[in-house]
């Protein structure tokens, strides 16, 4: 261990306290900005410390809504909070057990065409879904999918990262393994189930973490693929909530909103730092 | 090299098993590119009711049009900041926090949480910080005397909307360039120290050159992040506005797709898109095998 000089060492933390100062500064005031009276966001300037509406805002925002153009009034956080969370666990349960069985199909088979799958399904996965946007919108709008939960999940339920990355892990799978299952007679799908599965347990929690934190801050899909305010995402409330002139939005309210459309994803992330900074620099590299 | 020694021998189980993921990407990744191909070829009313084969002339039609040249001169000036920028921050930021032991920790659970922060979330944050009415940003600057209103001076509405996204994307880059460093081994840092190199010559001299395998790799993905993920980001601050300064590739498949109807010049946009990802894609494999040889 090296210890630098005491100038380094301020000068050290000097910087890195500004940078931590400017990553706090916008959720600091939006926290704020939540607690506050809607008069008194319009002051100038708007006060730096919280004020004491926390329980009412957030008690609107939960279950009263604000005003907004696309008619948010009447639809709570709550609907939403429902919505973001459907599509959430859909997107991570299914991309989960999809990658699961193909990587478990392509690692431990041996058959025509298992190659050209692999390579193709990878490939053709990392076009990201702006880019077909148009195309994919007509497909699921003729499936009769549109405002619903399957038309928001399906679209975005396969990953080439976890593809890849159970792939890579079942390779470094012992052949002994296999050997002593199938000499004690087990059929392939109780060698994945009893065996496989639980062995993966660290790719798979690290996969639950990256994974719900895309399907939780997913926009552009459920923007074009729900009208319907019943089906309402977080990020789809909070923008409607905005596409009004922004001194008639209902700022206190949106505010609470935003906060309650990050806590969850920031909790996951920061709890599961460890685990999530390793898969996270090893599935994308 | 991929498959084991020892295998299953059943051979209708494995089609089986891989029939959903490509059943999937059929549905939702094949067939829609397929369809783009399609339909940059035709020219169909917004109705979809008459379909009329007209060659490339969807694609002269959008690679002629003077806002489209400034929507790709915009994506990348926009994707180039961004990258600067965050990357910058980010090296500066793992660096100063590599060295101070265990305290880091602190320092670096707070960079890392804008990460789990959604583009839109970022977007909404920044609009209220700098919005004319209501802004805190927007007022202090008016205090020093410089007049913000973004939704009228295009200069500042392309800077809020590089400011809101590198501030969503500093966590990332800076997972992988802590990453890099942590995997640099002590000893060579601690010998260099010995020998009088102040910390940062250390720096420059050690650590950055090593970390240039992630550097690659951190360009070509702040590349991909600021044309497809800052679609949000854009969509809540300025709507690609004012006088297009904001207008992105992919916000112009958006805008002219579902706004403009115009579903013939916005496939063709996809497709332009889509060479533009495989180029991309097809680089960073390139790259990937040649860092596994060496």
């Amino acid at each position: 261990m090296i210890t630098d000089p005491l100038r380094t060492r301020v000068f050290r933390h000097t910087f890195l306290l500004i940078g931590c100062l400017v990553v706090i500064f916008p959720i600091y005031i939006t926290f704020v900005a939540s607690t506050l009276r809607l008069e008194e966001i319009f002051q100038r300037p708007m006060p730096f410390l919280p004020g004491g509406e926390l329980f009412n805002n957030y008690f609107s925002a939960f279950f009263v809504g604000g005003r907004g153009l696309g008619g948010a009034q009447g639809i709570g956080a709550m609907v939403m909070v429902q919505n973001s969370a459907i599509m959430a666990v859909g997107i991570t349960v299914s991309k989960i057990i999809i990658s699961l069985l193909s990587s478990f199909g392509i690692v431990f088979f041996r058959f025509p065409g298992r190659g050209v799958a692999f390579w193709l399904v990878l490939f053709t996965l990392m076009l990201p879904v702006e880019v077909r946007i148009v195309p994919t919108y007509q497909m699921v709008s003729d499936m009769g999918l549109l405002n619903s939960y399957p038309g928001l999940i399906m679209p975005l339920a396969v990953s080439a990262t976890a593809t890849f990355l159970f792939r890579q892990y079942f390779m470094t799978i012992p052949d002994e393994l296999i050997e002593a299952a199938k000499m004690d007679g087990a059929t392939p799908m109780r060698f994945f189930r009893s065996i496989l599965v639980p062995m993966s347990r660290t790719p798979i929690a690290t996969l639950v973490v990256i994974q719900f934190v895309y399907g939780w801050n997913q926009y552009l899909w459920p923007l074009i693929a729900t009208t319907e305010r019943r089906f309402w995402t977080l990020m789809i409330g909070l923008s409607r909530m905005l596409a009004t002139a922004d001194h008639q939005a209902d700022w206190h309210i949106v505010m609470a909103i935003t906060i309650i459309a990050m806590i969850p994803t920031i909790i996951i992330v920061l709890s599961m730092q460890k685990l999530f900074v390793k898969g996270l620099t090893e599935s994308e590299k | 090299m991929m498959g084991k020694r020892v295998i299953f021998k059943e051979k209708g189980l494995p089609y089986l098993l891989i029939a959903p993921e490509v059943i999937l990407v059929m549905a939702f990744f094949i067939f829609p590119a397929a369809q783009a191909l399609l339909q940059s070829v035709f020219r169909e009313d917004a109705f979809g009711i008459t379909r009329v084969f007209v060659g490339l002339e969807n694609f002269q039609r959008v690679l002629s049009e003077p806002l489209y040249v400034r929507a790709i001169w915009t994506t990348l000036g926009f994707a180039l900041c961004v990258a600067a920028s965050t990357m910058a921050i980010a090296l500066f930021l793992s660096a100063l926090s590599t060295g101070i032991g265990k305290r880091a920790i602190v320092y670096r659970t707070v960079i890392i949480a804008p990460y789990a922060v959604a583009p839109l979330v970022a977007g909404v944050m920044w609009f209220f910080l700098f919005s004319p009415s209501v802004g805190l940003i927007s007022y202090g600057l008016r205090m020093v005397g410089i007049r913000w209103n973004h939704t009228i001076i295009p200069g500042q509405a392309f800077f809020l909307v590089v400011l809101a996204a590198s501030w969503q994307r500093i966590a990332y880059n800076f997972l992988f360039y802590l990453g890099g460093m942590q995997s640099i081994p002590d000893s060579l840092i601690e010998s260099a120290a010995i020998d009088g190199a102040s910390p940062a010559v250390r720096f420059w001299k050690i650590t950055f050159p090593l970390l240039s395998p992630t550097t690659f790799f951190l360009v070509i993905m702040n590349f991909i992040y600021t044309f497809f993920e800052t679609f949000p980001v854009i969509h809540q601050l300025t709507q690609g506005g004012p006088s297009n300064a904001t207008a992105t590739m992919v916000y112009r498949i958006y805008r002219d797709g579902f706004r403009g109807l115009d579903f013939g010049g916005s496939a063709a946009q996809s497709v332009i898109l889509m060479a533009f990802v495989v180029t991309v894609v097809a680089l960073q494999f390139r790259f990937a095998e040649r860092k596994v040889v060496y």
